[in-house]
């Protein structure tokens, strides 16, 4: 553990909804649990509280450590922590597992309660809309009337900027970094090429592989693979590992098999994630991503879905991103300014790809530590 | 603030909707929405500005705007203000034609390059005028599009700008009267405000 400016040892809290949760699909989740962290302190005027909204395969474990022996600290530790752009020396920052995860909150691997089963691959498919009507239960039950700000990258962006339509009155500002209002066919291509990994492996036994007493183990190292490549950009990867080999020569008098360094790192990248993280999750927060469209319920007009919106808003993309390009993020400032919303944009150079969002990046800190000031200055 | 910049804001009505092409620092719409409470929205394209901008709780847009301008609106501003700027855009006539377009007033500052001290510059050492003001070399300098008071009257006329005010900064109060009647000799900058 490294404790410097980090938040330290936090313990994870879970708060147990007994009210039923009616989802966008129309299904009803009779009871949920969720499990969140907390970092710095509310203010007796409860204005401080910031949420942070988790990506694709992220969780609560946000920032610091659970144990002193920990090494690597929450996923975006970078940011927060007192000092950091996400100053918890001013705000109580909240960062939950959302529904239908796999770290804590009520998702496949729990029990239904009406077969008293696993839910498996019958856990509901719940979408963006449901877990910030969720995340609102959560801000309920902590006293949070308004968060100062809603904040979250890529999937997490589109969390934020879905509170913003759908809760106007509840959060003052919404932080959208590397994110889209709706997935390009190219992105739900490689979502789909992800899930058919997982699907065909012979482990899956049709969702039900912990009744089977195994995991399709291959499948989502598969799927992570081909993720995490898009993930990064080609500069990242050249630079990382060029054509640097692990084992191996094209010497002729070599007889070892050739090994490039990036295949290797891929396969320890995707059997590490085969074994913490759940395949039914996988395949369900994948389609939660390819199912949002903000502006859905505004006729595909996006302007109008911002009409609806309050919040005042920052946007951030990475030039080097493919996955959710600067493009995709100057198409949200522009419809906010077609609103008549409050709207920053930055577009920070980065060679990181779209991870570059995690990554502490000197210019990306300061643009939100520049407005996460201001933040502070109204709310905290 | 500079000379054009303490000229512009009082042209600028109270509570209006200000685009700033070129915002810079965001000092100048920090000071419009202290002054004249404004809600102001700046362009910029340098980094470091755009930090100072979000600082001062000023909201900017990282945008080129030799890139187009067509995300904005028609008629979605009051004010379009665009402070030496000018003279280092690529597509000077179609930005200026983008803000009349967007606002419905639009306030331009540019260096007057028809300046005596240019003139004499140019005139006497046959060479590209450096100044304090105008510090670049031919070869480094941003400002790839200089024009003279004449020169941006008679775009105006040719484009059918209508020309609402206009005042000629110099400094020292000899050039200031001197620019009164010859604008176009003695003033350094240049401020118009112009419509459809």
């Amino acid at each position: 553990m490294n404790s410097a400016n980090s938040v330290g040892i936090v313990t994870p809290q879970h708060a147990v909804f007994e009210e039923p949760l009616h989802l966008a699909s129309g299904e009803t989740l009779p009871s949920f649990t969720l499990v969140y962290e907390t970092y710095g302190r509310l203010n007796q005027a409860k204005s401080n509280a910031i949420l942070i909204c988790h990506a694709l395969s992220g969780h609560h474990h946000a920032a610091g450590y659970h144990h002193e022996d920990e090494t690597k600290p929450g996923w975006w530790d970078s940011c927060i922590g007192p000092g950091k752009p996400i100053d918890t020396n001013r705000f109580f920052v909240v960062s939950l597992n959302n529904l239908g995860g796999c770290h804590g909150s009520t998702g496949p691997r729990s029990i239904n309660p009406s077969t008293s089963k696993l839910w498996g691959p019958d856990f509901p498919q719940v979408q963006v809309s449901d877990w910030v009507s969720s995340q609102a239960r959560l801000a309920d039950h902590l006293g949070i009337s308004t968060w100062a700000a809603v904040i979250g990258g890529s999937l997490g962006g589109m969390q934020a900027m879905q509170w913003s339509i759908q809760y106007p009155d509840r959060l003052k500002y919404c932080l959208v970094i590397a994110s889209a209002m709706d997935l390009s066919a190219q992105n739900i291509a490689f979502n789909e090429i992800a899930r058919q990994a997982i699907l065909s492996d012979t482990h899956f036994h049709e969702g039900r592989y912990l009744e089977h007493d195994t995991n399709p183990s291959q499948g989502l190292a598969l799927a992570r693979m081909v993720g995490h490549v898009t993930y990064l950009s080609d500069d990242a990867m050249a630079s990382k590992f060029g054509r640097d080999l692990r084992r191996g020569s094209f010497d002729k008098s070599v007889t070892e098999q050739v090994e490039f360094q990036v295949e290797s790192y891929l396969r320890y990248q995707g059997s590490q994630f085969s074994t913490s993280f759940d395949a039914n999750t996988y395949i369900l927060m994948t389609k939660a991503l390819d199912y949002f469209d903000l502006a859905c319920d505004f006729e595909g007009d996006s302007v109008e879905a911002f009409k609806q919106a309050k919040a005042k808003f920052l946007v951030v993309s990475f030039s080097t991103d493919w996955r959710f390009s600067p493009r995709r993020s100057r198409e949200i400032t522009d419809a906010l300014i077609a609103a008549g919303r409050s709207v920053s944009y930055a577009e920070i150079e980065a060679k990181e790809g779209h991870d570059a969002f995690l990554m502490p990046i000197p210019r990306y800190l300061d643009v939100l530590s520049a407005y996460l000031s201001r933040v502070a200055e109204e709310c905290a | 603030m500079r000379l054009d910049l303490t000229q512009i804001q009082k042209w600028i009505p109270k509570a209006a909707r200000v685009l700033d092409l070129g915002c810079g620092d965001g000092e100048f719409l920090a000071t419009l929405r202290h002054e004249r409470q404004v809600s102001g929205l700046g362009l910029e394209i340098d980094a470091n500005n755009i930090t100072l901008a979000l600082q001062k709780g000023i909201d900017v847009i990282e945008q080129d705007m030799d890139r187009g301008l067509d995300n904005f609106p028609s008629q979605s501003f009051d004010v379009v203000v665009m402070a030496h700027a000018l003279q280092v855009l690529h597509y000077p006539d179609k930005v200026l034609e983008e803000m009349l377009r967007i606002g419905a007033e639009g306030i331009v500052t540019f260096p007057n390059f028809a300046h005596w001290r240019c003139r004499l510059h140019l005139g006497t050492r046959g060479r590209m005028p450096v100044s304090k003001f105008l510090p670049h070399s031919w070869y480094d300098t941003p400002n790839i599009h200089f024009c003279t008071v004449k020169d941006f009257e008679a775009l105006c006329k040719q484009r059918g700008f209508r020309i609402q005010k206009r005042a000629l900064v110099s400094e020292g109060s000899l050039t200031r009267a001197l620019s009164k009647v010859w604008p176009n000799l003695f003033a350094t900058t240049a401020i118009f405000k112009i419509s459809r």
